[in-house]
């Protein structure tokens, strides 16, 4: 299973032709504390940097996108009852929705972890 | 997802602007400032600690001005202010404060100040993004009776909560004396300081200018004490939310009347039609009209019946279909206290009943609210 990341922030955990997407460690740091989290419906077809999801804090609401083109397959509901999940475990329990690939040729853009460091350096 | 802050033009700085920095504030524009968001305990801790402990603040980004009577008469200089706020400014005796409005001729609000009567001079407290204009107004509408002297070597703190009063009586020898509005020069760790007994927040607590050279060491020994941190704005706002509190420039503005936004409570019986100093003021005719006869509009809490905060600028509907907004979102954040979405905004009268619900447009759906009395946390000052 490889991660790749958007330079919009979010992380991408590929496994086969599904991907699992959540937002990254430095973004949340740069959000502060999360107090909602709205997710995409099951089964809603994203088109690749559409806005997917909502992450909002208490000063703020920001959009997350879809890093790539494909079905909404699962969400965390476990985010949405507990949005502060998000500052205490960003790129692990508070994974935010899988997607089923569309086009796999859509990955080759992101970057890997080295280069996403770069990014936020 | 994160927004970029277009390149800014260079900031002013408080006198803290050091201490924010070394104590890990996140900065932002502010006003024209270079100002703490928060610091690394986080928005939400900071809001809580606040009402449960004493949260430090730097406001010194707001405007100081005295306004030294040309005849020696504090009461000529409440009088020459008096044309250009609906307040009783007479009445405010030596050792008190009120809050003012200056009004503009179609009754809309230019800005929202505090008024202080220091026995000689009165002292006010204006909002970092008016300070200039206020200024400039007064010197224009007042210099026949009034000297206008901008303090700006001085810094502004609160420190609010249910143990500031504690913390303050350690330096400062009557703070525990003084009353909600209570107002004036003290000697606070020897230094010479103007203390108030309000704040921004809902809480007990204090105002406190002092010296500009003074008040790093200032805050340092107030921080010193482990009931005291410091908040940054982001907490600064969902606490006046959370209390119900106008924020100039969102809640209240040049085109919102002192009566749409429920401050008519603000405006004593003196001014008013039939009192003995009446109008007089920029916009008397219409706000006196809306006293006696109701506005069109009113400022409303608001609470979202889901999670979902519901942002400044959101519209407002009658229905979850109608297409004609009946008004908007002014202020709308997540409070802590209460762990729910909470805002303010403007409605057409017969919809602000409270208990009524309204619905805001957000992200393309329509979320309903409840139109809800203010404020959301209740008040805790020592009157």
């Amino acid at each position: 299973m490889t991660t790749l990341y958007t330079a919009d922030h979010e992380w991408l955990a590929v496994d086969g032709d599904v991907v699992t997407v959540g937002i990254t460690n430095y973004a949340q740091e740069q959000l502060g504390d999360i107090v909602f989290v709205e997710l995409p419906k099951i089964g809603r077809q994203l088109k690749k940097a559409e806005a997917a999801a909502v992450v909002e804090s208490v000063k703020a609401a920001s959009d997350v996108y879809a890093p790539i083109t494909g079905e909404v397959l699962e969400v965390n509901d476990t985010v949405s009852g507990e949005p502060a999940l998000i500052n205490s475990d960003a790129d692990g329990k508070a994974w935010l929705f899988k997607l089923r690939i569309a086009d796999k040729s859509e990955l080759d853009g992101l970057m890997d972890a080295a280069a996403y460091q770069t990014h936020t350096a | 997802m994160l927004a970029r802050d277009a390149a800014p033009t260079p900031l002013k700085q408080t006198p803290l602007h050091p201490l924010h920095l070394a104590r890990g504030g996140k900065m932002v524009p502010f006003a024209g400032y270079d100002m703490p968001v928060q610091y690394p305990a986080g928005v939400l801790k900071e809001h809580l600690h606040t009402r449960t402990s004493a949260g430090l603040f730097d406001v010194s980004h707001m405007g100081q001005l005295a306004l030294r009577p040309k005849s020696g008469k504090v009461e000529d200089a409440a009088h020459a202010l008096e044309r250009l706020v609906p307040q009783d400014v007479v009445a405010v005796t030596a050792g008190r404060q009120r809050y003012a409005q200056f009004t503009n001729e179609d009754g809309g609000i230019l800005d929202d100040l505090m008024v202080a009567n220091f026995g000689d001079h009165l002292f006010l407290v204006v909002n970092a993004a008016c300070k200039a204009e206020d200024e400039a107004l007064l010197r224009a509408q007042l210099s026949d009776a009034c000297i206008i002297e901008p303090l700006a070597d001085r810094a502004l703190v609160a420190l609010q909560g249910p143990k500031a009063v504690a913390v303050l009586a350690k330096h400062c020898a009557d703070a525990a004396t003084m009353r909600f509005m209570d107002a004036g020069p003290r000697k606070v760790m020897g230094l010479d300081c103007f203390v108030s007994r309000s704040g921004y927040t809902g809480e007990d607590g204090f105002e406190i200018s002092v010296p500009a050279a003074d008040a790093e060491g200032f805050a340092n020994a107030l921080l010193a004490d482990d009931a005291v941190a410091l908040i940054g704005l982001g907490a600064r706002d969902s606490l006046r939310l959370e209390a119900g509190l106008c924020l100039y420039g969102h809640d209240i503005d040049p085109t919102t009347t002192p009566v749409e936004a429920d401050l008519v409570w603000s405006i004593q019986k003196s001014r008013r039609n039939g009192g003995a100093r009446a109008g007089g003021f920029p916009g008397a005719d219409k706000i006196l009209a809306q006293i006696e006869n109701g506005t069109s509009r009113k400022r409303v809490g608001l609470k979202p019946e889901g999670r979902a905060p519901v942002r400044d600028g959101a519209q407002l509907f009658a229905d979850a279909s109608s297409s004609e907004p009946l008004g908007s979102v002014t202020s709308g954040s997540f409070g802590p206290s209460i762990s729910a979405p909470i805002a303010m905004g403007y409605l057409p009268t017969p919809h602000a009943a409270i208990g009524g619900t309204v619905f805001a447009e957000v992200r393309g759906q329509r979320l309903p609210l409840r139109v809800s009395n203010l404020p959301f946390v209740p008040h805790s000052y020592k009157r």
